[in-house]
């Protein structure tokens, strides 16, 4: 180990089409279970958004989900749906559930009270309230999930490597380092994955700007007469 | 106070809508909020209401918190269903109406605006409208045409957020909204309450600016007797436990309280607040003896009479100058615009009797003047006959309570 370099430039470079694949790998497994994740957690989350107790409970057991350690659940489910991208996906839908639907729950509880009666006052049928006023007004909540659970996916995607080389996306990379002791591999999977994590979180930043103009506004409020 | 004295409904519809009101009955209203106990015990809770109101008129329903206020006003557009009784809408059984079409036909406006905060005021207040399926088009039309009628300059303030709005801009949006699909019914609570004292004035001014052209139905929710007598044609008094303690015009009310409750709910000052609703030109003003300078001293005195004993000195116009204390007219010399009195204070016929007293009394005067637009003085007032009013009153509401909640003009 000592006569080997920390960083293996030309090995980088040799691999950079490997490195590509492996991050574009990554990627999509990992936004595919946010997705996967943000719809069960958006069905449940308004499901439960007005029942206290029952969200209490939701919550509660999305809770124990994310404690099952991550290695555990991958090896665990290999006997039952096999060396497939499904067993993947479960773990890291499951481990997006708690952050999800706390935040969905927390930004459609947290409308304002007198919003939501002069919605109810003024017609709006409970449907319509959802889509046009409870949901656009839960986004920054629902964002703010959104991107913690990317991030915390985005890492978790590595350890589902131990399951194959076709599931792990970066992890691959850190998996064959340590067993080779060639930290150069390591480095780059390490690397590769925070930088996936932070473009995609500056990727939610942005959406979010795009999708709630409202919700950053000039500090400058034009007084104009007061009335 | 500029405000001119209030002409009755003029039925005319200018940008307002079709002026359409409706009648609201509550018949033999209850409301328990929880079974288990008494209506005396639970705030908010109706005990019997029955209360009719005019279509087209203010009623304004006034009581102490937890008094039902707020309920009564939440059952006419049903988000509240009464325990029993019925609340009918020219005569008709809301609960036989579909309750989202009732909503529609309802304006809504209530002291935390209940603005939709990600959307623009343009959008806010074409809430309604897009409910009711109007196209884009219209409903943008309808919406500057509403935000120029609460004063609101839409090309201004259109595209903003109500983050960027002060509070009284934001009560005048959500008026604006609640006006959006041209309700018979209006269901305002406080709407006025969370604004500065000189903003809340002016948005009451404005609030019956509006209401002589669009003639609504409104029930108007507040804490507040002073904004109960200023708005109200009709005054309907809850007590606790949710029992009508009394209802009638402002100055039934003021003048002649059903009960020990209503007298105190009102105040001890309910005397000056009935000042408040009278304004000058609505007395008989007595006519002062008048000079312009140069006239001679000597024909001026004999026209002093003993009420107001002085002599106002005008120009040529007629504007006052100041007051002359007949007794320095001595011998044959004329009047002159020196060693005058100053002619304070000044009043309109638009002052209210209460103003006017305040301003009497600060001025140490024992009548002020009245002038017209132009500035020519009409008349005097003096403190005397502002109790000549009431005594004439008295005599007018003992020969002739009306006691039907029925307000005597608009």
């Amino acid at each position: 180990m000592r006569d080997k370099p920390l960083l293996d430039w030309a090995w980088v470079f040799d691999h950079l089409d490997d490195i590509g694949g492996r991050s574009l790998q990554h990627l999509q497994l990992a936004l595919l279970a946010v997705a996967a994740g943000l719809a069960i957690s958006m069905a449940v989350g308004i499901i439960v958004a007005r029942r206290p107790r029952v969200a209490a409970v939701v919550i509660g057991v999305s809770g124990i989900l994310y404690t099952i350690p991550s290695i555990a659940a991958f090896a665990a489910l290999v006997p039952i749906t096999g060396l497939s991208t499904l067993t993947a996906l479960i773990p890291l839908t499951a481990y997006t559930q708690l952050i999800l639907i706390r935040n969905i729950v927390a930004g459609l509880t947290g409308v304002a009270p007198e919003v939501l009666e002069t919605a109810d006052a003024m017609g709006y049928t409970p449907r319509a309230r959802l889509l046009r006023i409870e949901l656009p007004l839960a986004i920054p909540l629902i964002v703010a999930g959104l991107r913690v659970a990317s991030v915390s996916t985005i890492g978790l995607v590595t350890v589902a490597a131990i399951i194959g080389d076709n599931f792990g996306g970066l992890g691959v990379f850190i998996n064959d380092g340590l067993r080779n002791f060639f930290p150069t591999a390591v480095y780059v999977g390490a690397v590769m994955s925070v930088l996936l994590a932070v473009l995609v979180d500056v990727a939610f930043v942005l959406l979010e700007r795009v999708a709630t103009p409202w919700s950053r506004l000039p500090a400058t409020v034009v007084e104009t007469g007061g009335a | 106070m500029t405000s001119a004295i209030a002409p009755a409904p003029s039925g005319a519809t200018p940008e307002g809508g079709s002026g359409r009101a409706a009648t609201v009955e509550f018949v033999h209203v209850t409301k328990h909020f929880d079974s288990g106990a008494r209506w005396s015990g639970t705030p908010g809770a109706l005990n019997d209401l029955s209360l009719k109101v005019p279509a087209g008129r203010i009623c304004v329903i006034v009581g102490p918190s937890g008094c039902g206020k707020t309920t009564s006003l939440k059952m006419v557009n049903r988000l509240i269903e009464p325990t029993s009784g019925q609340v009918l809408l020219d005569g008709v059984d809301i609960e036989s109406r579909d309750v989202i079409d009732l909503r529609r036909s309802i304006g809504y406006v209530i002291q935390q605006t209940g603005l939709f905060p990600h959307q623009t005021v343009i959008e806010n207040v074409a809430a309604v409208p897009r409910l009711l399926g109007w196209p884009a088009a219209k409903r943008s039309a309808r919406s500057e045409e509403l935000l120029a009628l609460v004063g609101l300059d839409p090309a201004a303030y259109g595209t903003r957020y109500p983050a960027q709005l002060s509070g009284g801009e934001r009560q005048r949006v959500g008026v604006a909204r609640a006006l959006a699909a041209d309700p018979p019914i209006m269901l305002m609570d406080e709407p006025f309450g969370a604004v500065d004292p000189l903003v809340r004035e002016r948005l009451q001014q404005e609030f019956l600016r509006l209401q002589r052209d669009l003639a609504k139905t409104i029930l108007f929710v507040t804490h507040d007797v002073d904004e109960a007598i200023r708005l109200g044609d009709q005054v309907a008094v809850l007590e606790r436990g949710g029992r009508l303690a009394q209802v009638g015009t402002p100055e039934e009310v003021l003048a002649n309280p059903a009960s020990d409750f209503v007298a105190r709910f009102v105040g001890a000052d309910r005397g000056l607040k009935r000042l408040s609703l009278v304004r000058v030109g609505q007395l008989r003003l007595r006519e002062p003896a008048t000079a312009r300078v140069g006239e001679p001293a000597t024909s001026v005195r004999d026209k002093v009479t003993g009420a107001f004993p002085y002599v106002l000195v005008v120009d040529d116009d007629g504007r006052p100058i100041g007051c002359a204390d007949p007794d320095q007219l001595t011998g044959d010399g004329s009047v002159t615009a020196s060693g005058l009195v100053p002619a304070s204070p000044v009043l309109t016929p638009d002052t209210t009797l209460r103003d006017a007293l305040s301003m009497l009394l600060t001025a140490q005067a024992l009548a002020g003047v009245v002038v017209d637009a132009a500035g020519r003085a009409t008349g005097v007032l003096t403190i005397d006959e502002i109790g000549d009013w009431f005594r004439m009153e008295a005599g007018r509401l003992r020969a002739g309570p009306s006691g039907t909640g029925m307000p005597a003009v608009g």
